[in-house]
């Protein structure tokens, strides 16, 4: 299995067409999922939604994630920290623009790049 | 029968009952706040910092029956779960961090030392989750020197500690202010952030305001 992508933003909108868009560049095989939106459904991240999404794709290549502004950080952080020690070291959040970082990331992940190599794309891409 | 002071009570349910009356207050008050926190994050953010603390406030409303059965450290802690789930926006992770990390700090019977103490944690954990720090005009501008106010005279007398953490809270606020955005979406703004009240700064002194005005009405 390759490396899996997690979206997250404040819009549930925002990440569902970021994982559409990934998906039809890196082709069907790419494992990504998504999660937007506050607990009511308006602008924001849910902690138990991020959570739910990482259990939902978590495997042993890795997952990144890939956040918008702020919350959407802190809150997959948090989640980060709900799983234990050993699965939490293979989630890692992108320090990347959302959809170029989304894009970059899924290309190598269907690629067959490792998880280091995975958030080494998409972060190198906010310094390009 | 008191409300709860910072005073140790040898009653752990006496203690809770009166937390739960204090935040029975601190609901109200943030509910109250919506539409003035929500117009100072218009102005330099996303106008959200109202609607969130309101979520917060009813989903620890909900909460408090299931409160009232746990020790003081437990309930703090739960109630600062609860905001992260509730709330959306970044105030969620940064609240709810500084209750669970005062939560955690807490003994079975929190004296004044042991309140300063579990702020102060309180206070580190939200500087890390936000890899910020006092300056960066946010919530730690009230924060932390409240709790340091808190901490340098919780051994002294009560009124003195809390006016000290309320003026050093009012302070740190003033002084934000002033400054430069350099965290959150009001970063985003730069200058412009110059001279606005950041919602978070604020929201913090309507509670630290809240806090010792509940504590201070009891004789300790
Ligand atoms: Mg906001």
């Amino acid at each position: 299995m390759s490396v899996a992508l997690l979206i997250v933003s404040h819009s549930a909108d925002v990440a569902r067409g970021t994982a559409d868009m990934a998906r039809q560049m890196a082709g069907a095989d790419l494992s990504i999922a998504w999660t937007g939106g506050n607990p009511d459904g308006g602008l924001g991240t849910s902690l138990a939604a991020i959570t739910e999404q990482l259990e939902a794709v978590w495997r042993e290549e890795g997952v990144a994630i890939l956040v918008d502004v702020g919350g959407a950080e802190m809150n997959s952080e948090m989640a980060i920290e709900q799983f234990d020690k050993a699965k939490a070291k293979k989630i890692r959040i992108c320090q990347a623009p959302l959809v170029e970082g989304a894009i970059m990331a899924a290309a190598e992940a269907a690629s067959g790049g490792g998880l280091d190599q995975v958030c080494r794309a998409a972060e190198e891409f906010s310094h390009a | 029968m008191g409300r709860m002071s910072l005073a140790q009570s040898h009653n752990p349910a006496e203690n809770t009952g009166a937390a739960l009356e204090l935040l029975d207050v601190l609901c109200t008050l943030l509910l109250g706040a919506e539409d003035e926190l929500n117009g100072l994050d218009r102005a330099i953010g996303d106008g959200d910092h109202g609607g969130n603390l309101a979520r917060a406030s009813r989903s620890l409303s909900e909460l408090r029956p299931e409160l009232a059965e746990l020790s003081m450290g437990e309930a703090v802690t739960r109630a600062g779960r609860a905001v992260v789930m509730s709330v959306g926006g970044a105030s969620g992770p940064l609240y709810g961090t500084l209750l669970m990390e005062m939560g955690k700090a807490l003994p079975d019977e929190p004296g004044p030392g042991d309140w300063a103490a579990a702020f102060a944690a309180g206070v580190d954990g939200v500087a890390r989750r936000g890899r910020s720090a006092e300056g960066d005009k946010t919530m730690l501008d009230v924060l932390a020197p409240a709790s340091r106010a808190l901490s340098e005279e919780a051994s002294a007398d009560l009124h003195e500690a809390l006016a000290a953490m309320r003026a050093a809270a009012e302070d740190g606020f003033e002084t934000s202010r002033g400054l430069r955005a350099k965290r959150g979406r009001a970063a985003y703004v730069g200058e412009r952030s110059v001279g606005h009240d950041d919602p978070g700064a604020r929201s913090a002194l309507l509670c630290v305001g809240a806090v010792a005005d509940f504590l201070g009405e009891n004789k300790g």
